[in-house]
């Protein structure tokens, strides 16, 4: 990946691209293969947020009662 | 002889063993049934409809397996069962999406959420469940196929095609949120994601 100016790197696709854009010089890579993945990482981060967010709220009571009274009613029968 | 009574379904250990299992799944499920759901209080009611399920379930339930996907797998079962009784439902996922934004009109509510949120509720449920399983819910591939029933090369698909409808979606705005311009969604995804990983 870090291989710099070689030349079998020109005649991969992402060769090609670097050169179509190659006023992005800060990059060795494609910078457009970067920016997209960039983004899905970004998107990610944020999905894992969302989900977690929810996950880290306290559940509510009302969940622990009904477990609770559920498992008395099976102790009575017994 | 004791050893028979540990492994006998109804042993009281193996079933505070369960319960302890079970209650620690709760945030889990709750998280899971809101991006089924879309909005709280029917999630909630899904995720306590999953939980008495699995527990009424419990007997069948082999002790140290995946009891997280196991449970998924309920809750998932239920969302689609209730689905199929009230048809008027397949109609309201991109309302509940609508619904879910205008509950959070706080200004200082973070944005991005919201968007990628809103983005998720545009996808196929398909789809944004093998996304959300696997992005999300931390799952396997093979976990994820097994909670949705199909195959592993399915799943990975629906996610990948997720993955790449999704970015679509938050970077052309197909959607409107106060005249805010989809650039904005992307832009605010991608400086959160910075300043989160910045926290690390």
């Amino acid at each position: 990946m870090s291989t710099r100016g070689g030349d079998d790197v020109g005649k991969t696709s992402a060769g090609k691209m670097i050169e179509q854009r190659h006023s992005d010089v800060r990059r060795k890579s494609d910078p457009s293969l970067d920016e997209a993945r960039l983004r899905q990482q970004a998107i990610g981060v944020k999905l894992r947020q969302m989900f977690d967010q929810v996950v880290n709220e306290p559940v509510p009571d009302e969940f622990l009662e009904i477990l609770k009274r559920a498992d008395a009613r099976k102790s009575g029968q017994d | 002889m004791d050893e028979k009574r540990k492994d006998h379904p109804t042993d009281p250990a193996r079933e505070a063993a369960f319960k302890a299992e079970l209650v620690a799944l709760i945030p889990h499920l709750r998280a899971f049934a809101r991006t089924l759901a879309g909005d709280p209080t029917s999630a909630d009611d899904l995720a306590q409809d999953a939980m008495m399920k699995a527990w009424d379930a419990r007997q069948s339930y082999q002790m140290g397996t995946n009891m997280k996907a196991w449970t998924f797998m309920i809750l998932r079962n239920q969302f689609y069962s209730e689905k199929r009784r009230s048809w008027r439902q397949t109609q309201l996922d991109q309302e509940a999406a609508e619904r879910t934004l205008v509950a959070v009109d706080d200004p200082e509510a973070p944005v991005a959420l919201d968007e990628l949120r809103l983005g998720l509720y545009m996808l196929p449920a398909e789809q944004r469940e093998a996304l959300i399983l696997v992005g999300a819910g931390g799952f396997a591939y093979e976990e994820a196929a097994e909670i949705c029933g199909c195959a592993v090369g399915t799943v990975k698909s629906r996610v990948s095609r997720a993955r790449r409808a999704l970015q679509g979606i938050l970077e052309a705005g197909n959607y409107k949120r106060d005249g805010a311009s989809a650039s904005d969604a992307m832009r605010a995804i991608l400086e959160d994601a910075e300043r989160l990983s910045a926290l690390r």
